[in-house]
């Protein structure tokens, strides 16, 4: 008979700005299985999991560890309580051993002194019982990645984790390592540990798991034993579509190709895999070309390669026809690129300075804009007063702080600028990722204005709803590489289009290489 | 001309010479060493070691007891220090303004002070201060050309060394040591462990103050035997080049604060020659200036994108 | 339906800006007030101490001179920092550059000999070029090596005043001169005095000059924009196309230039030959003042004024009582640990912050309502 060791009840999180991130979310784990936590980005599974481990307070439920309730208040109770995390970004410090990371917080002493030997001793006593191979004396920063997270693993059993959550652990590993840790986790289940195990490859799942829960749109669409499921089933629970964003859109009439992306590759700096792998494709004037896909499969690389933002790739991009590599970033602005990068924060604003500060950052050296030496501040003033009409910013004026907007009002003041700059090409990163339903329906009906006054999109978004119905033409990207291709969007089903996300179907090259116009 | 000043270099006088004046180098060095290793590394270590020069021979000289001097050495240089983590680590302050305004308040203010007390704002001699005594080492005085190099030093430049020693334990060899570099390397790393980040800081600062302090200690009661002002000279800035020169490491931070003192003796050795002394009395400060190059040319950091994956340490300074 | 009359209440922008504010006079406060309980306790005189302190830059012409002719040179090194610290380079070898223009203008007035108006103009060109070239070295250093300048520029001030003693004392030296000193300048050189019975000179009047020249740059130009952008979000202004670069070694240039010609314009205005010894610390009082400016240029002829008021006041406190000059240097001390420190009176700003939240809510309620 199954034991339910951790059960959460009812957890509901509301974020500050707003944000809907658990509803009503009933979980529960049985003692001794392995059970997989699946859900798009932003499904509210990483957020469920903070509230386990401690570093978020929900705002309604509760959560009872075999049997008891227990109140989670910080990762230290949660420790105590034999829940241990392993995250995706490893808590390690690079220029200690092994053991030293091991024992950190709880260090054996010999006479006062750090007695190594005892932490060696520990580690291979707790490496042993479990299975793991380690060498206790290298240091973390000569480790590879998969041996790095099995320390992180080990770390987590020698405080005396009985219940592992492993967030997205695979994402980081190659084949190979992904295999041992396999090995590995049945090991602790056979042992009577229990394992969270948080991803969204189905084939990793349905290959490790015994049980495993949906969540979508930060709710629990339902558990189920992982033997009574097919990869396609979970697809469908996962990437379903709730809501129809009834976009307003004529056929793209494509005209000339404005971005030429031939042949780029880039090597990961975090894991063996490369990060790009020999993508081509192009975008045409007139015409949104969608890239769906799971959060860091290359997109992040694609656009910062494209945009100018990191120049260490292999392969050639050009927009309208100008060499990005060898240009500067203004000199490709003012060939036509604008770009909605997906960190607002760090490059999209300044946040210590004022909407007009951030409005004007693309084009305050220009002719216009100058009234002799100095610049013509009636001009820009007139110009930040007529974009905040225009793009209806919510703010106290053209002088207010922006880092004071909602996230809303601030992206609307990025793309009150990137979409006002005249240019032939927009790559538009997750453009409405965290902002409000109003915002968001005003910049996707902007991007759709855009297109028909003969502009290039370049669509990277995680929200399907969006990518699929803002989209004349669909890519999708999984490891790197173009999983499929899709001239009209409107032609591919969610299910289907999920699978190709998720890796479960493949598409012919031949499909594929069409999106290079090469036809 | 040439033979002389070579001649002058390769004797022991000018070696003793060195080891001489690397002394208050080397325990900034390790100070800095130390927080930089604990992620707090920071400029005030100039004025540090100036306060504790002053409060040194103001302590000793009142209590005419040498231990008094120097626990108030002690005291006034942690002070500063503790200042630093308060403004720095409590009220958020920017770590480097905090610093000149520290420096500057130790250099206006130990002048004040030296006014109030002796009614001369640049010397100290009025107190009658004690200074720490020079050691014969009873074998080592004895062989040839080694014995007049390592023996008759001031107490407080063997205890420098001792510290060489001393840091190397501690950082590599205590729980404690453990700590400090988790939480300058990963903080987070370090309070998911449970380890209180804030408080393991202000210890490194302590112990950072503490070592500097020393150092401020030996410029007034040793190198000297009176507290005369901004008597530290950019010491305390040179100390922090030589650590990032021996990448936070307790022997090559040592050798590089050798390095330093080499250039500060040899500048001293030059000025009884005919090179003008201004020339001869950069030495130091250029010879920190291409330390500084040497060690950031090998540290590459891209502006838009990643940073490229270093073998450093803590960047530091 | 009754019809509220809402008071107008405070914005967030505004409380930001007003704490701002707070910040440095209660920072400027909390340090004077200190300073006053430090004469207090140690002057045998206090009441008289604080007279001379706080009245005695008043009482005569000549002191009131001295007010003016101590806030000079900080126009300079104030706003040459507001530069510098503007693109978020903490570059301070402002100080070293001040003795280097000093030396400049001291190399033209001995050197060469020009018509007047024509010479103090060469004579302060020459003195920001050398002050630029101090500040070069750290600003390269971290362009093309990734060396911060926070200790390489204090290093270039210690190379910046051996250099200028060295060429003082070996090159241009007067050996007439009964102490290591240059040559007189020419008369040619020299800056006009414009009030008789003090010391002031036309430096003032350029020194106000280059705080409007600086507002106009930093604030209303294209180049001062770039400058404050980069200094804010290197990263958002790459991104928007700004050659950053660039940007970073032009601030620092113009900075050291500025810095060169305030060496320059004091050397000229107050002395008739180089007779510095070391470091003047005009380039530290210059960090000071940028900071309670706020780095806008247009303040720093208020924080120089300021600072050059208590200059004096301390100054005349120290001849006339028993407290010397260097209270100056812990004031200053706390008045910057105070402003920078961004947790001070946090708490305060918090708790105002959030009753205009609940304020606004409420009005928004009521307007509802109706």
């Amino acid at each position: 008979m199954d034991t339910v060791v951790l059960s959460m009840e009812n957890i509901t999180k509301v974020y500050s700005n707003g944000f809907v991130a658990n509803k009503n979310v009933n979980f529960s784990v049985n003692e001794g299985e392995i059970h997989a936590l699946v859900g798009e980005n932003g499904a509210g599974k990483s957020t469920l999991m903070k509230v386990l481990f401690g570093v978020e307070k929900p705002d309604e439920g509760h959560i009872y560890l075999r049997g008891k309730e227990i109140h989670i208040d910080n990762p230290i109770v949660a420790i105590k309580s034999g829940i241990g995390m392993v995250h995706q970004h490893f808590m390690l410090v690079p220029s200690l051993t092994v053991a030293e990371n091991i024992v950190l917080g709880m260090e054996p002493r010999k006479k006062g002194f750090f007695s190594m030997e005892r932490a060696v001793e520990i580690t291979e006593k707790a490496a042993a019982q479990f299975h793991f191979q380690v060498d206790a004396t290298a240091k973390i920063e000569d480790l590879s990645v998969g041996k790095k997270q099995k320390i992180e693993i080990l770390k987590a059993l020698v405080r005396g984790a009985r219940i592992l959550i492993l967030d997205e652990p695979t994402a980081v590993l190659t084949p190979q390592e992904t295999k041992e840790l396999f090995i590995e986790l049945k090991n602790l289940r056979d042992e009577g540990l229990t394992v969270i195990f948080i991803s969204h490859k189905l084939n990793e799942v349905t290959e490790l798991c015994d049980r495993i829960t949906v969540m979508r749109a930060g709710r629990s669409i339902g558990v189920q034993e992982v033997k009574n499921v097919s990869e396609s089933d979970i697809s469908r629970k996962m990437i379903g579509r709730d809501i129809q964003l009834n976009i307003q859109k004529t056929r793209a009439k494509p005209g000339a190709t404005i971005l030429e992306v031939a042949n780029v590759s880039k090597n990961s700096s975090t894991s063996a895999k490369k990060a790009l792998d020999s993508v081509s494709f192009r975008v045409r004037r007139g015409e949104i070309l969608g890239i769906a896909g799971v959060e860091g499969n290359g997109q992040t690389e694609l656009s910062e390669s494209i945009t100018g933002m990191n120049k260490d790739f292999e392969g050639s991009i050009k927009i309208g026809g100008l060499d990005v590599r060898s240009h500067s970033i203004r000199q490709t602005r003012e060939n036509g690129l604008a770009h909605i990068s997906e960190d607002r924060i760090t490059y999209g604003i300044v946040g210590d300075g004022s909407i007009e500060e951030n409005i004007i950052s693309d084009r305050y050296y220009k002719p216009e804009f100058q009234k002799g030496p100095l610049l013509d501040f009636k001009k820009i003033d007139a110009l930040a007063d007529g974009l905040i009409k225009d793009f209806t910013i919510k703010c106290d004026g053209r002088d207010q702080p922006i880092k004071m907007l909602s996230g809303g009002n601030m992206q609307k003041v990025v793309v009150a600028r990137e979409f006002t700059s005249g240019s032939s090409l927009i790559v538009a990163n997750q453009p409405t990722r965290g902002i409000d339903v109003g915002a968001s329906e005003f910049i996707r009906n902007k991007l759709v204005e855009l297109r028909d006054n003969g502009a290039g999109v370049l669509l990277i978004s995680a929200d399907l709803n969006e990518v699929m119905e803002l989209s004349d033409s669909l890519i999708v990207m999984s490891d790197g590489k173009i999983a499929a291709y899709f001239e009209d969007a409107g032609s591919v089903s969610t299910d289907e289009l999920g699978e190709y996300m998720l890796g479960i179907k493949t598409m012919s090259p031949d499909r594929i290489r069409s999106v290079a116009g090469n036809d | 001309m040439n033979n002389n000043i070579l001649s002058a270099i390769l004797s022991a006088e000018f070696a003793y010479s060195v080891i001489r004046v690397t002394t208050p180098l080397l325990f900034c060095a390790l100070a800095a060493l130390v927080c930089n290793r604990g992620g707090v590394l920071n400029i005030a270590f100039e004025g540090c070691m100036l306060t504790a020069a002053f409060c040194g021979v103001v302590g000793s000289a009142y209590s005419q007891s040498l231990f008094v001097g120097l626990l108030a050495g002690l005291a006034g240089g942690i002070g500063i220090m503790m200042l630093m983590g308060y403004f720095n680590l409590i009220l958020n302050a920017n770590v480097v303004l905090t610093g000149i305004a520290l420096n500057t308040f130790a250099s206006g203010g130990t002048v004040f002070a030296l006014y109030i007390l002796c009614n001369d704002k640049g010397l100290s001699t009025s107190l009658q201060s004690l200074a720490f005594p020079t050691v014969n080492i009873p074998l080592i005085q004895d062989i040839p050309m080694l014995g007049k190099i390592l023996s008759g030093h001031n107490v407080l430049t063997y205890v420098s060394f001792l510290f060489v020693f001393l840091v190397y334990l501690l950082i590599f060899k205590t729980p404690l040591g453990l700590r400090i570099r988790a939480v300058g390397e990963n903080p987070n790393a370090a309070s998911s462990v449970g380890i209180n980040v804030t408080k393991t800081k202000f210890i490194t600062l302590l112990i950072g103050g503490l070592i500097a302090s020393l150092g401020g200690v030996y410029m007034s009661m040793g190198y000297l035997t009176w507290f005369g002002r901004d008597m530290v000279a950019g010491r305390g800035f040179i100390g922090i080049a030589a650590q990032n020169l021996g990448n936070a490491a307790p022997v090559p931070t040592f050798v590089a604060a050798l390095f330093f003192g080499f250039a500060n003796a040899l500048s001293n050795v030059l000025q009884t020659q005919d090179i003008p002394s201004e020339a001869v009395q950069a030495i130091p400060y250029i010879a920190t200036l291409i330390g500084l190059i040497a060690y950031s040319s090998s540290t590459r950091k891209k502006r838009l994108g990643r940073k490229v994956p270093r073998r450093r340490i803590a960047d530091g300074l | 339906m009754t019809k509220s009359i809402a008071k107008p209440i405070k914005t967030p922008k505004e409380v930001e800006r007003e704490f701002n504010l707070l910040r440095v006079l209660v920072g400027m406060a909390i340090a004077l007030f200190i300073a006053f309980l430090i004469i207090l306790l140690i002057s045998k005189t206090p009441l008289a101490a604080l007279e001379s302190f706080i009245i005695g830059p008043l009482t005569t012409l000549r002191r009131i001179g001295n007010i003016v002719e101590a806030m000079t040179p900080l126009l300079f090194t104030g706003v040459a920092v507001c530069f510098i610290f503007s693109a978020n380079q903490t570059n301070m070898a402002v100080e070293g550059g001040f003795l280097l223009g000093a030396l400049g203008a001291t190399i033209g007035a001995t050197v060469f000999h020009l018509p007047p108006v024509l010479h103090p103009l060469v004579c302060m060109l020459l003195g920001g070029l050398f002050g630029a070239f101090a500040c070069y070295v750290p600003a390269i250093l971290y362009v093309k090596f990734n060396s911060k300048p926070v200790v390489s520029s204090l290093m270039m001030n210690y190379i910046c005043m051996y250099i200028a003693l060295g060429i003082i004392n070996h090159v241009i030296r007067d050996p007439g001169a009964g102490f290591p000193a240059s040559y007189t300048f020419d008369e040619t050189a020299q800056l006009a005095r414009i009030l008789k019975g003090t010391h002031i000179h036309a430096g003032i009047l350029i020194g106000l000059a280059v705080a409007l020249f600086g507002y106009l740059y930093l604030y209303r130009s294209r180049r001062g924009y770039e400058i404050r952008m980069v200094g804010k979000n290197m990263n958002f202004a790459a991104y928007s196309g700004m050659p950053v670069n660039t940007v970073l070694m032009r601030s620092q240039l113009i900075g050291g230039f500025l810095a060169g010609m305030g060496g320059a314009v004091e050397v000229l205005g107050m002395y008739t030959r180089f007779q510095y010894q070391g470091l003047t610390g005009h380039g530290f009082d210059g960090i000071l003042v940028g900071i309670i400016a706020g780095y806008n240029p247009a303040m720093v002829p208020l924080a120089a004024l300021f600072l050059g008021y208590i200059r004096v006041g301390a100054d005349v406190m120290s001849r006339m009582n028993d407290i010397p000059i260097e209270l100056v240097s812990i004031i200053q001390s706390i008045i910057i640990v105070l402003v920078v420190a961004e947790r001070f009176l946090y708490k305060l700003k918090h708790r105002k912050l959030v009753e205009v939240a609940h304020k606004e809510l409420a009005r928004e309620e009521v307007a509802a309502h109706e």
